[in-house]
C-alpha cells in the first residue's frame, strides 16, 4: 500500500495545528478541531454514540484528502460499513479508494498468534508493533481503535496497560496521527476508561452519556480533557442524524440526573 | 383587509433574521390559527426560494398536514418537527416531510432538529413557525423555556431565518410574556372585523 504525504505539524505562535474533525459543533467546542497528534479516550456507556463519532471524524477526513484507518475490535468491519452506509456523509467511494481502511484486529490476533487470554509482555509488544507498521502502511493521519477497553482487557495488569499506551501514544503522535480510541464505561463508572490507567496517559477525554429529564433521556458530549488547546468543558447535547451529528447547549433550567 | 392578509403583509415587510410573535385570541381561535396558517404556509411561505420549517406541539403535524394541503401549499416547501405525536400516541404513520420529538420536553432535540432541517433545505428564505409557545410553556418550566427561546431565537437571527412564535394572548402568563418581549422584534395581534 502506498505511503501518503504527511503534513508537519505547524506551531504558529504557539497555537498547535487543527485536525479539523469535521464535526462542526466538536470543532466549536474545541476551538477549530483537536490538536494535531493528540490522542483522545472516547468514553462512554452502550448506545452514546462512541463508535458514529468516531467512524464520522474518520470519513470527514478522508473526504478532505487523509489517509484513516479504522482497528475494529468488536464489529466486523463490513457490518460497520454497512451501517455507515445509512449516512448521508458516507460515500463508498472512500473506502474503495483506499482513503477509509477497516481492519478486523481479531484477524491481527489470529496472524500474530495471540491466543491465550491474558497477553504477555512479548505479545503486547508484537501486538504495539503491528499497529503501528498498519499506520504507517496505511499512511494514516486518522486513527480509530474501537475498543480500546477489549485490547486493554486482554493486557489486564495496570502497568502493561499504562507502558502500552505510553508507547502507543508515542508511537502514534511520531507518525503525525491524530488518534481516538473508544472506551467502553458502565453508566455510573465515575471514571473515563475499564482499568481508569488509560485516562491519564491520554491527551484527551471526550464524554458521551446520557442525561435524564422527567424521564426522557437525552444524549450528552462533554469535553473533559484537551492538551494542546483551551475548549468547552460544557455539556452538550447531541443528536444522529442522517446528516452527521449535530450538537446544541444544553439547556440548565430543568431538573437533570446523569 | 382581512387578517390573513394582514398579517403576510407584515411578515412580508420584516426583514431576514426577524423574529415575531403572533397573538392568537383564544375566543376566535380557530379562525385565528387558519388566518395564521393561511399567511406563514400560503402566503409567505410560497415565496420564491421560500422554505418552512413548522415546529408543532399544539396538534401533531399530521393534522396541520391536511390543513396545509386544504391551502394548497406545496408539499417540498414545508417540513415539520413534530414534538407532540409521541406522547399523544398518535405515531402510526409518520409523514414523509416530518421529523419526530418524543417530547416536547426534549427541548434540546428540537433545536437539533430544526438545525438538521435547515441544513437540508438550505434556501435563502428560511421561515420557522413554532406552534405554540403556550403549548411548550405546558410540559417546560418556565427558567428552562426562557433558556430555549433566547438561544434559538439568537440563533436564528443570526441565520437570516424568519421565526414566528405563536402566542395565545389571554393564556399567556406575565413572565412568559416577558420573555417574548426580550426575544421578538415584533407582535402581531390577529384582529378580526376591521375594515
Amino acid at each position: 500500500m502506498a505511503t501518503a504525504a504527511r503534513p508537519e505539524p505547524a506551531d504558529a505562535g504557539g497555537i498547535r495545528e487543527r485536525c479539523v474533525t469535521g464535526i462542526e459543533g466538536l470543532d466549536n467546542i474545541l476551538g477549530g478541531g483537536i490538536p494535531r497528534g493528540n490522542l483522545v479516550l472516547v468514553a462512554g456507556s452502550v448506545g452514546t454514540g462512541k463508535t458514529t463519532l468516531c467512524l464520522e471524524f474518520l470519513v470527514r477526513g478522508a473526504e478532505k484528502g487523509e489517509r484513516t484507518l479504522f482497528l475494529s475490535v468488536t464489529e466486523a468491519s463490513a457490518k460497520l460499513i454497512e451501517n455507515l452506509s445509512t449516512f448521508e456523509f458516507f460515500r463508498q467511494d472512500l473506502v474503495s479508494s483506499g482513503a477509509l481502511v477497516f481492519v478486523d484486529v481479531p484477524q491481527i490476533y489470529d496472524r500474530l498468534g495471540l491466543n491465550h487470554e491474558e497477553l504477555t509482555v512479548e505479545e503486547i509488544d508484537l501486538l504495539l508493533k503491528s499497529f503501528l507498521d498498519l499506520v504507517k502502511e496505511v499512511g494514516a493521519q486518522r486513527v480509530i481503535v474501537d475498543s480500546l477497553t477489549s485490547v486493554c482487557y486482554r493486557i489486564r495488569r495496570d502497568e502493561r496497560i499504562r507502558d502500552f499506551m505510553l508507547k502507543l501514544s508515542q508511537g502514534l503522535a511520531a507518525l503525525g496521527c491524530t488518534t481516538l480510541l473508544v472506551s467502553e464505561i458502565g453508566q455510573s463508572a465515575g471514571r473515563y476508561s475499564l482499568h481508569g490507567v488509560e485516562e491519564a496517559i491520554v491527551d484527551g477525554v471526550i464524554l458521551l452519556g446520557n442525561a435524564r429529564r422527567q424521564g426522557d433521556i437525552l444524549r450528552i458530549l462533554q469535553v473533559v480533557k484537551m492538551r494542546g488547546t483551551s475548549h468547552s468543558r460544557a455539556q452538550y447535547v447531541m443528536e444522529l442524524t442522517p446528516i452527521g451529528l449535530l450538537m446544541a447547549p444544553h439547556l440548565k433550567g430543568g431538573r437533570q440526573e446523569t | 383587509m382581512a387578517p390573513d392578509d394582514e398579517i403576510g403583509e407584515r411578515l412580508r415587510q420584516l426583514a431576514g433574521g426577524s423574529a415575531v410573535a403572533i397573538r392568537l385570541n383564544p375566543r376566535e381561535y380557530a379562525d385565528d390559527y387558519f388566518a395564521v396558517l393561511n399567511a406563514t404556509l400560503r402566503d409567505v411561505g410560497s415565496e420564491t426560494n421560500a422554505h418552512t420549517i413548522y415546529v408543532s406541539v399544539t396538534n401533531p403535524a399530521s393534522l396541520v398536514w391536511s390543513l396545509a394541503q386544504a391551502l394548497d401549499v406545496d408539499p417540498t416547501r414545508l417540513s415539520f418537527v413534530d414534538a407532540i405525536s409521541h406522547i399523544m400516541m398518535n405515531y402510526r404513520d409518520p409523514l414523509p416531510n416530518a421529523t419526530y420529538v418524543e417530547s416536547p420536553r426534549m427541548l434540546e432535540d428540537i433545536m437539533l432538529r430544526i438545525e438538521y432541517l435547515l441544513r437540508k433545505h438550505p434556501s435563502p428564505r428560511q421561515i420557522l413557525v413554532i406552534d405554540s409557545v403556550n403549548s411548550l410553556a405546558i410540559h417546560n418550566p418556565q427558567d428552562l423555556l426562557s433558556e430555549f427561546f433566547h438561544i434559538l431565537v439568537n440563533n436564528l437571527k443570526s441565520r437570516q431565518v424568519l421565526t414566528v412564535l405563536l402566542v395565545v394572548s389571554e393564556d399567556t402568563g406575565s413572565e412568559l410574556n416577558q420573555m417574548l418581549g426580550l426575544v421578538v422584534d415584533e407582535s402581531i395581534e390577529v384582529v378580526r372585523g376591521r375594515q
